[in-house]
C-alpha cells in the first residue's frame, strides 16, 4: 500500500513536469490521438469496400476497435514506460532500481509516467460513445457493469503483455522489437474480428496471449451477437478473471526475469 | 576526383557494417515485422472472402497477399520513421563537427543511408520475400524486365524517404525540437505510403490527392512495380522527379542554415 502511495507521488511528480511545457504537451497528445485515428482511418477504408469483414457490420468491428483503443491506451499510459527496461540492462542503471526500497516494477511505471498517451485513449473513447449512440442496444445493469469493466480489464491484460514481453530484455537486451509484436501487434489484432485469422495465430494471440477477451468476447455480449466461432455466449463475462490470471502469470514472469538480471560489472 | 568516390564508397560500406552489427536487433525486427505481416494477411483476406474475391483496382487476393511480404519487407529498406541522429546533433550542436569535414554533408549522410538500405535489403527483405513465396499464395512476375526495374524504384524510394528525413532533421536549426513535426511525420507517412492498406482500397479522390505528394513513391510504386499494376515508366519518372526535387530543396534548405550556425567557443 506504501508503494502505491510512492508510486502516485511519482506519477504526479512526472504529470506537473510535462504539464509546464504545455505547447507540447498538447501537440504530443494530439499526435496519440491522430496515432489512434490512423488505424480506424484504415477500418473505415476496409468498410468503403466490404458490408462486413469477418461476419461484423461496421458497428461491431468500430465497437472492437474503440474497446481494444482504449484498452491499450490506459495501459500504455500507465505502464508503457517499462519499454524503457532494455536501456536500464544494458547500461546498468538496473542496479540503481534494484537498490531502492519500492518494487521493481512500480518504480519502471512511475519513473517515466506519460500523460500525452491519454491522446490514444480519447480517440477511442470517442469511437465508443459514437457507437453506443449510434446503435440499439438491450441495455441491462450487468451489461452497464460489463461496459465500465471491459476496457479496466483490457487494459491489465495488456500491461500483463506489456510486462511479460519486456522480460525477455534480461536475457536478450537487442530484442526490444520483439516486444512489439505482441504489445502493438495485439492492440492492432484485437481491433478487428478475431475471426478473420488463420487458426493458429488466432490461439496464439487471441488465447495464449488471451488478446480475444480485450474487445472480442466482450464486445458480442455487448451486441447480444452469438460467437461465429461457436464459443458459449458466457466468455464476454471472463475478461476480468482472465485479465487477474495474466496479470499473475506476469508478475511470475517479471520475477523470474528479474532474477536472470546479472549487472554490467562497473 | 577517383580519391573522392573512394571515401563515399567507404561512408557507404561503413553504413552496411553499422547496422550488421546487431544481428539480434534485425532478427526481432524481422520477427515483429512477420507478425504484423500474418495480421495484416488475415485482415485483408478477410476484405476479398466478403468480396466473394472480386478484385479492387488491381489488386486481387494472390496480389495483396504479395504486397502484405514485399510491404513488410521493404519497410525497414526504405525506412519510414524519421528517428535521426541529424536532429540530435544540430540540436547539441555536435552538427559543426560535420559540417566542418571535407565533404559534402547531404552525400555522406545518403552513403550512410544507402549503406543502411542495402544491408536491410538482405536482412530483412529477402528472407519475409521467401516466406512469403513459400507458404502463401504469391505472384511472381511474369517478365524478367520487372527485377531491375524493382530494384531502380526500391533504391528511388530510399532516395526520396532519405530527403524528406533529412529535410524533416534540418527543421531543427529552426525548430530547436523537432521530435513534434518528426513524430507527426512517423505517424502519417506509413498509410499515405500504402503500408496499411494498398493505396488502390483508397477513395478515388484520396488516391487522386496522394498522388500529388511524395508518398506512393516510398512504398506503393516499388509494390506495384513488382506486381506489375500500372504503368511502370510513368511511376519510375515520377519517383525520380520527387528524389532530384527533395534533394535539390534540402541542398537549398541546408545551404540557408548554414547562415544561421553560430561557432560558439574555439
Amino acid at each position: 500500500m506504501a508503494d502505491l502511495a510512492v508510486y502516485f507521488r511519482l506519477a504526479r511528480a512526472q504529470v506537473r513536469g510535462q504539464l509546464s511545457y504545455r505547447g507540447s504537451f498538447v501537440m504530443n497528445c494530439f499526435g496519440q490521438a491522430l496515432a489512434q485515428g490512423n488505424d480506424l482511418l484504415v477500418i473505415l477504408v476496409v468498410f468503403g469496400r466490404v458490408a462486413a469483414l469477418g461476419g461484423f457490420d461496421i458497428t461491431a468491428v468500430l465497437l472492437f476497435y474503440a474497446l481494444s483503443g482504449m484498452s491499450f491506451g490506459l495501459a500504455d499510459m500507465v505502464v508503457g514506460s517499462i519499454e524503457r527496461l532494455p536501456t536500464y540492462v544494458r547500461t546498468g542503471a538496473f542496479d540503481v532500481v534494484l537498490m531502492r526500497p519500492l518494487a521493481t516494477l512500480f518504480q519502471l511505471f512511475a519513473g517515466d509516467f506519460q500523460l500525452r498517451r491519454i491522446g490514444r485513449v480519447l480517440t477511442a473513447f470517442g469511437t465508443l460513445v459514437y457507437v453506443l449512440s449510434t446503435t440499439d442496444i438491450h441495455w441491462t445493469p450487468a451489461k452497464a457493469l460489463l461496459l465500465v469493466l471491459t476496457p479496466l480489464a483490457g487494459a491489465t491484460i495488456f500491461a500483463a503483455i506489456f510486462v511479460a514481453a519486456n522480460s525477455v530484455s534480461f536475457w536478450f537486451v537487442d530484442s526490444r522489437e520483439l516486444a512489439n509484436a505482441v504489445t502493438y501487434g495485439g492492440s492492432y489484432l484485437t481491433s478487428y474480428p478475431i475471426t478473420v485469422y488463420v487458426g493458429w495465430l488466432r490461439t496464439l494471440m487471441a488465447y495464449i496471449v488471451p488478446g480475444a477477451f480485450v474487445a472480442y468476447y466482450p464486445g458480442l455480449t455487448l451486441l447480444d451477437r452469438a460467437d461465429p466461432l461457436g464459443g458459449p455466449s458466457w466468455l464476454g463475462w471472463l475478461d476480468t478473471p482472465v485479465a487477474a490470471l495474466a496479470a499473475l502469470v506476469a508478475g511470475l514472469i517479471w520475477r523470474t526475469a528479474v532474477r536472470h538480471y546479472r549487472g554490467t560489472g562497473s | 576526383m577517383c580519391a573522392v568516390i573512394g571515401c563515399y564508397l567507404r561512408i557507404t560500406l561503413a553504413g552496411f557494417h553499422r547496422y550488421s552489427t546487431y544481428r539480434q536487433a534485425v532478427l526481432a525486427g524481422t520477427a515483429t515485422n512477420i507478425v504484423f505481416g500474418l495480421i495484416k494477411v488475415g485482415i485483408l483476406s478477410g476484405v476479398f472472402l466478403a468480396r466473394d474475391g472480386a478484385s479492387i483496382g488491381g489488386y486481387d487476393l494472390t496480389t495483396t497477399i504479395t504486397y502484405v511480404w514485399l510491404g513488410q519487407g521493404l519497410l525497414g529498406v526504405v525506412d519510414l520513421w524519421s528517428e535521426d541522429d541529424l536532429a540530435e546533433r544540430i540540436r547539441t550542436g555536435d552538427i559543426v563537427v560535420d559540417l566542418s569535414r571535407p565533404w559534402n554533408l547531404q552525400t555522406a549522410l545518403l552513403c550512410t543511408d544507402l549503406g543502411r538500405a542495402g544491408y536491410s535489403a538482405i536482412a530483412r527483405f529477402v528472407p519475409q520475400l521467401l516466406l512469403g513465396a513459400v507458404f502463401f499464395p504469391f505472384r511472381w512476375p511474369d517478365d524478367p524486365m520487372v527485377a531491375p526495374a524493382f530494384v531502380l524504384s526500391t533504391a528511388l524510394a530510399v532516395l526520396v524517404s532519405f530527403n524528406l528525413r533529412f529535410l524533416l532533421g534540418l527543421t531543427t536549426f529552426w525548430l530547436l525540437d523537432s521530435r513534434g513535426v518528426r513524430s507527426l511525420y512517423s505517424i502519417a507517412a506509413p498509410t499515405l505510403a500504402g503500408l496499411e492498406i494498398p493505396l488502390s482500397f483508397f477513395p478515388g479522390w484520396a488516391q487522386h490527392a496522394l498522388s500529388f505528394t511524395p508518398f506512393p513513391s516510398m512504398l506503393q510504386f516499388p509494390i506495384n512495380v513488382f506486381v506489375q499494376d500500372g504503368p511502370v515508366l510513368a511511376m519510375l519518372a515520377q519517383q525520380l522527379l520527387w528524389a532530384l526535387l527533395l534533394a535539390a530543396t534540402a541542398r537549398l534548405v541546408l545551404a540557408r542554415a548554414m547562415h544561421k550556425v553560430v561557432v560558439q567557443g574555439g
